[in-house]
């Protein structure tokens, strides 16, 4: 029994609702920064899907790299602007640190 | 291609289930420890399509490296008065149980897909490092040169933006004064 191309991409869509969830619901900017991973990792899960269904090539397995380099180069700044955050602001709560100076 | 089949089901609702559970924990170190168990549930998802190369990746970059820093700079954050007593509170057994039986089945269904010959991919054979290596070294080389050269954009904004200086906060009072 082989698993169709649906079945894939309804965990990647439920999987990229739940990090969009997190994204808005989350108060501090770490669980934010975990809501932009979660995503990245479901837009990881439907490239793959894509591959192996598509062409017959591997070409999303290629894409699928390029996302996880991105997606750590973008953990590396966005938690140094996290400590950032904290050094100024004594939180990283983002409803109190909302002043874009300094 | 059974084994493959409930593999690929039981890892996909794990990932869903740590993922729900890791947006509505309240503590955002075991939101983190929910996180951690759905990147490796993901892993396993990947392991089923054929693609043992982005699994093993996913593993050492996402799991690894990424998950590392998140809770480097989490515990780095809460260095309080109160924090030998919150690190207490961390690792109390009903904190580490649910990721752990979440865990635990994930590497049950990695022995078993191991022993059924799993892994074989949904739609193709499976992919060895070695293509994606010639893919990447080949067409793909303008690609690695553009992310080298992200890393090291990021490697030096990092550093920047890390830095601890003192006039910084100074000007800040000013400004709210």
């Amino acid at each position: 029994m082989a698993i169709g191309l649906e079945h894939y991409l309804v965990v990647g869509a439920v999987l990229f609702a739940l990090g969009l969830v997190c994204c808005m619901a989350r108060r501090t900017a770490i669980g934010i920064l975990i809501g932009i991973e979660l995503i990245l990792n479901a837009a990881n899960i439907n490239l793959i899907a894509f591959d192996r269904f598509g062409t017959g090539r591997f070409d999303g397995q290629i894409f699928a790299v390029f996302v996880i380099i991105l997606a750590a180069c973008e953990a590396a700044i966005a938690l140094a602007i996290i400590i950032g955050m904290f050094m100024n602001f004594g939180t990283i709560d983002t409803d109190v640190a909302d002043k874009l100076e300094g | 291609m059974l084994a493959n089949t409930f593999t690929f089901y039981v890892a996909g609702l794990v990932a869903v289930a740590a993922t729900a559970l890791a947006i509505t924990g309240r503590n955002a170190v075991h939101a983190l420890l929910y996180f951690n168990v759905s990147l490796l549930a993901t892993a396993l998802v990947f392991f089923t399509f054929g693609a043992p190369f982005i699994a093993a990746l996913e593993v050492i970059i996402y799991a690894g490296a990424i998950l590392v820093l998140f809770l480097f700079v989490m515990m780095m954050l809460n260095l309080g008065s109160q924090a030998s007593e919150r690190e207490r509170e961390w690792v109390r057994p009903r904190v580490w149980i649910g990721p752990g039986i979440l865990a635990a089945i994930l590497l049950a269904q990695l022995a078993f897909a191991l022993a059924h010959g799993a892994g074989q991919g949904a739609g193709q054979a499976s992919i060895a490092p070695k293509q994606i290596a010639l893919a990447l070294f080949g067409p793909y080389v303008v690609g690695v040169e553009l992310a080298s050269m992200l890393l090291l954009a990021g490697l030096i904004g990092a550093f920047h933006l890390g830095r601890r200086e003192a006039p910084a906060s100074k000007s800040l009072e000013k400004g709210d004064a």
